[in-house]
């Protein structure tokens, strides 16, 4: 079996239980369960939608880390991820969109765009998604490399198997 | 005297010439650009003529409806009595040698108003509520001349010159519990 993680592993195995048994936390279990299936909600609204779709691709495949099961419903995702501007308009879709999602619930703020509001210093556009949503991750970029997206979907997955409450919820839980 | 005439009638093409004919007090200017022709328009006969295009010379497409805020071009706006506005209608027809014609219809800023064309082209709805959207033109006889891009509640026309870039302070103050999703 495959479960000889050092992710979930607490305890040290000694000669007799090595392979065959291994201490844990159910904790440690669950966030090793909940990390490796991530199921995105993609909020793709420009150029870094492109990028999205071809992580999620045959090439860059995202499935590799077990977030291919992409959710068009928030109401059955987990991980929100931002790619694209966002206009003054579309905000407050989006922050529906994620008040339906849910808890736990992460973001990834995908592009320069949604980060900062990218070169669209303007009237109509929200100068970072994270005034209105706990953004977790940020990925700089115009647009990101699928590279990029994989390494803040790990990124996400290490928040978890450290047992760290996603941003919105230490907001929720602190109020 | 004869060949003289025959070579500029060539020259022009034959829709110029149609509308001359019939809009020959209407038209403040008219121009060629490759194949293509620009006409200028008083706004009283913008309807009339337009309608023409479409019903009688088959300009049936009507690619889009745009405006022109001109009050920072000094040289248009002398052409044009100064009107701040120029309504930009572009036609386009499957027949024909002139494929696709320009409409120009000066608008004054102290009256925005000029005919709505959703009667001719059901397409029109749409395009003239993003042109008095963005600069403010109001269409008379629109059947629902609201915003479309911008929010219900937003205020000013942002594609006029005067407006800020970064506008007029509503990404910071904008409430987004009032809006309906």
């Amino acid at each position: 079996m495959g479960l000889a993680n050092t992710d979930i592993q607490s305890g040290s195995s000694t000669e007799q239980t090595d392979g065959n048994i291994i201490t844990t936390t159910i904790d440690k279990v669950v966030n090793w369960g909940r990390k490796n299936s991530l199921w995105p909600m993609p909020f793709g609204t420009a150029c870094c939608a492109i990028e999205m779709m071809a992580t999620l691709a045959s090439k860059f495949d995202l499935s590799r880390f077990g977030s291919e099961a992409i959710r068009f419903s928030p109401r059955q995702s987990d991980l929100l991820i931002v790619s694209g501007r966002i206009s003054i308009k579309m905000m407050p879709v989006l922050k529906r969109i994620y008040d339906q999602m849910p808890e736990p619930k992460w973001v990834i703020s995908m592009g320069a765009c949604a980060s900062c509001g990218g070169v669209f210093d303007t009237y109509t556009l929200i100068q970072g998604v994270d005034q209105f949503l706990p953004v977790d991750v940020y990925i700089p970029g115009c647009p990101p490399r699928p590279e990029d997206l994989i390494d803040a979907v790990m990124q996400v997955q290490r928040q978890i198997q450290k047992g760290e409450l996603p941003k919105g919820s230490e907001v929720a839980y602190n109020e | 005297m004869s060949e003289e005439k025959e070579v500029s009638e060539e020259e022009q093409p034959l829709v110029l010439q149609k509308l001359q004919d019939k809009f020959a007090d209407a038209l403040l200017a008219s121009t060629e650009i490759r194949q293509g022709v620009a006409v200028v328009v008083n706004k009283e006969n913008s309807y009339a003529l337009l309608e023409y295009l479409k019903t009688d010379l088959a300009y049936s497409f009507l690619v889009d409806i745009t405006a022109v805020d001109n009050s920072k071009l000094e040289s248009e706006l002398m052409q044009y009595d100064y009107a701040r506005f120029m309504v930009v209608y572009h036609l386009y027809t499957y027949e024909g040698e002139t494929s696709r014609i320009r409409v120009k219809v000066p608008v004054h800023e102290k009256d925005l108003k000029i005919p709505s064309v959703t009667q001719l082209w059901k397409g029109a709805n749409w395009l003239e509520r993003e042109t008095y959207d963005m600069f403010g033109i109001e269409f008379d006889g629109h059947p629902d001349l609201s915003r479309i891009l911008t929010p219900d509640d937003f205020e000013g026309h942002p594609l006029r010159k005067d407006y800020p870039l970064r506008g007029r302070g509503e990404r910071e103050s904008f409430n987004f519990e009032k809006q309906n999703v």
